[in-house]
C-alpha cells in the first residue's frame, strides 16, 4: 500500500475531505472570533488591532499558505468525488423519494460548497485582496489608520473602514453575504459530524455529543458572521 | 385487516439487455387482492402478458420470504417499496389503494448493469466477497462450538452485521451508488471475531480496493442506506470499516 493508493482510495479521499474540512472549521473559529471584535462598537479600534496582529504575525501568515492549500485540496477533492459519484449512477431514477431516507443538506454538499466558493470569490475581492495585494489592477489600497494609546498608536490597515464601506450602503452585498453564510451553515451542519464518522468515530456515548457540538458550532459561527454585515447596514455598529 | 381488490396502473422499466437503452411501459392490472405480495401481483401481470403473446417483465426473485436478498425493484422512489425494513417479496398490496399508479425501476448503479428489465447484475458484490470476505480454517473435523471464547457483545455485533443479505438496496438508495454499507457489514462481521483475525488487515484493504474497482461511488454519510436496508444494518459498521481501513492502510508496508 503506497501513500498514493491510500489517499486515492474511496475511503482515503473521504479522509482527506474530513481532515481539510476540520482544518477549515478551526480556521472559521479564529476568523469569526477576530471579526466579532467589531461588536465592541469602538470605531474598530480593537478589531483593527487584532486584524493587524493576524496580518503581521509570521505564524499566522505561514498558516495562511496552508489554509489556501487545504482549501484548494478540499475543493479539488470535492470536484473529483462529484465526478466519480456521477459516473457511479449513469441513469437516474424517474421517481426518487430521497426525502424519506436522508436530509436534503446531506445530499447537497457539492451544491452548497459551490455556493460557498462563489461567495468566497466576492469575499476575497472585498477584504483579502485590498489588504494583501493593495494597489494591483482595479483593487484599491486600504487606508491606514492610527490606533489609540491603548494599542501604542500603531499605524495599521483600516479593515474596519473597509467593512463599513462594503456593507453600510449596499443592500445587495449584505443579502449576498447572508446567503453565503446560510450556505455555509447547512454545509457545516452535515460536514462537522460527517467528518468524525469518516474517521471511524461512531460511538453510542460520543456521537450524540459530536452531533450537538456540530449544531452548536454551526449556529454560533453562522449567526455571528451573518450579524456583521446586517449590523453595519442597519447602523448598529458604526 | 379488511380485504379489498384494486385496479392499478404500473409504469415499469423495460430494457432488453445491458447495451440497449430502456424505456418505461405502462401496464394496467385488474383485480389485485390486497393480500397478494408485490411479486405475486407481477406474476398475475406476467401471466396476462404471456396469454396476450407479449414479452413478460423480467424480475429477480427466489425465496419470497425476505431472507435471500434476490428481489430488488425501486418502487415509487424507494428501494423495496414504501414499507420500512422490508424486502419487495414481503411488500403486500395493502400498501396501495385502488387507482394508484406505481412506478417500478431497477437498481440504478454503473456497478449493477441491467440484465433485462428489472433484473440487475449484482456479481460485483460476489467479486468483493472473493477479494476478502472469507476466513482461513483447517480442514478436518469441525471445531467444537464455543471452544473459542468470544465476548457476547462482539458476537451480537458480528451477528447483526452478518444479517446483511446482500440485496443491494443500500447501493440503490445511495445518491452516489456507494456500496459502503454492504462492504462494511461484511468486513465487520469477520473483524469482530477471533476467526477473522489472520486476514484482518488484508481483508479490508482488498475488499475496499475491489469495491472501488467495480465503480461504486463514495460515501457522503447521508445514511439513506441504513434507512432503506431491509435488515436494518447500522452505519456504525461503516465507521468500523473506516477505522479498520485507517489502521490497516497506515500500518501496511
Amino acid at each position: 500500500m503506497t501513500w498514493k493508493n491510500f489517499f486515492t482510495s474511496s475511503i482515503g479521499k473521504k479522509i482527506l475531505m474530513g481532515l481539510t474540512g476540520l482544518f477549515l472549521i478551526c480556521f472559521l473559529i479564529v476568523h469569526c472570533g477576530v471579526n466579532a471584535m467589531i461588536f465592541f462598537n469602538d470605531g474598530g479600534e480593537t478589531f483593527n488591532h487584532w486584524g493587524h496582529f493576524m496580518g503581521s504575525n509570521l505564524i499566522i501568515r505561514t498558516t495562511e499558505i496552508g489554509l489556501f492549500l487545504f482549501l484548494l485540496l478540499h475543493i479539488v477533492q470535492g470536484l473529483l468525488l462529484w465526478a466519480k459519484n456521477r459516473r457511479a449512477r449513469p441513469v437516474n431514477y424517474k421517481v426518487n423519494n430521497a426525502a424519506s431516507n436522508s436530509r436534503w443538506y446531506s445530499r447537497s454538499m457539492g451544491l452548497l460548497g459551490t455556493l460557498i466558493l462563489l461567495f468566497l470569490v466576492l469575499h476575497l475581492y472585498h477584504f483579502w485582496a485590498p489588504s494583501r495585494l493593495g494597489g494591483i489592477g482595479g483593487i484599491k489600497v486600504l487606508e491606514e489608520t492610527t490606533l489609540g494609546s491603548e494599542y501604542n498608536n500603531q499605524p495599521v490597515h483600516d479593515l474596519y473602514a473597509e467593512m463599513l464601506l462594503v456593507f453600510q450602503n449596499n443592500l445587495w452585498v449584505v443579502i449576498v453575504y447572508v446567503l453565503g453564510v446560510l450556505s455555509l451553515f447547512w454545509h457545516l451542519i452535515h460536514g462537522f459530524q460527517s467528518a468524525f464518522q469518516t474517521f471511524g468515530i461512531n460511538h453510542k456515548r460520543y456521537t450524540p455529543i459530536i452531533k450537538i457540538l456540530g449544531i452548536a458550532y454551526s449556529v454560533i459561527i453562522c449567526l455571528l458572521f451573518a450579524a456583521m454585515p446586517v449590523a453595519m447596514y442597519l447602523g448598529w455598529v458604526s | 385487516m379488511e380485504h379489498y381488490n384494486m385496479n392499478l396502473t404500473l409504469k415499469v422499466w423495460k430494457q432488453s439487455n445491458s447495451r440497449e437503452p430502456g424505456a418505461f411501459e405502462t401496464y394496467p392490472v385488474q383485480n389485485i387482492s390486497s393480500e397478494m405480495s408485490f411479486l405475486e401481483m407481477f406474476d398475475v401481470l406476467n401471466e396476462q402478458l404471456i396469454r396476450d403473446g407479449k414479452d413478460p417483465i423480467a424480475f429477480d426473485h427466489d425465496c419470497r420470504e425476505g431472507i435471500c436478498g434476490t428481489c430488488s425493484m425501486y418502487i415509487n422512489g424507494k428501494a423495496h417499496g414504501p414499507w420500512e425494513k422490508n424486502t419487495t417479496c414481503q411488500l403486500h398490496m395493502r400498501a396501495f389503494k385502488d387507482g394508484d399508479t406505481i412506478v417500478v425501476e431497477p437498481w440504478r448503479a454503473a456497478a449493477f448493469p441491467v440484465i433485462k428489465d428489472l433484473m440487475v447484475d449484482r456479481s460485483a458484490f460476489d467479486r468483493i466477497m472473493q477479494a476478502g470476505g472469507y476466513i482461513s480454517v483447517n480442514t478436518g473435523n469441525a471445531v467444537d462450538a464455543n471452544s473459542l471464547p468470544i465476548d457476547k457483545k462482539d458476537a451480537d455485533l458480528s451477528f447483526m452485521a452478518a444479517s446483511c443479505i446482500g440485496c443491494g438496496a443500500c447501493v440503490a438508495a445511495c445518491k452516489n451508488s456507494s456500496a459502503m454499507l454492504f462492504v462494511s457489514a461484511k468486513v465487520s462481521q469477520l473483524a469482530l471475531l477471533p476467526q477473522g483475525e489472520p486476514e484482518r488487515e488484508s481483508r479490508v484493504l482488498n475488499m475496499v480496493a475491489q469495491m472501488d474497482k467495480e465503480g461504486f461511488g463514495n460515501c457522503t454519510n447521508t445514511y439513506a442506506c441504513e434507512a432503506e436496508c431491509p435488515k436494518g444494518i447500522s452505519v456504525s459498521n461503516i465507521a468500523r470499516m473506516n477505522r479498520e481501513y485507517l489502521k490497516a492502510g497506515l500500518s501496511a508496508d
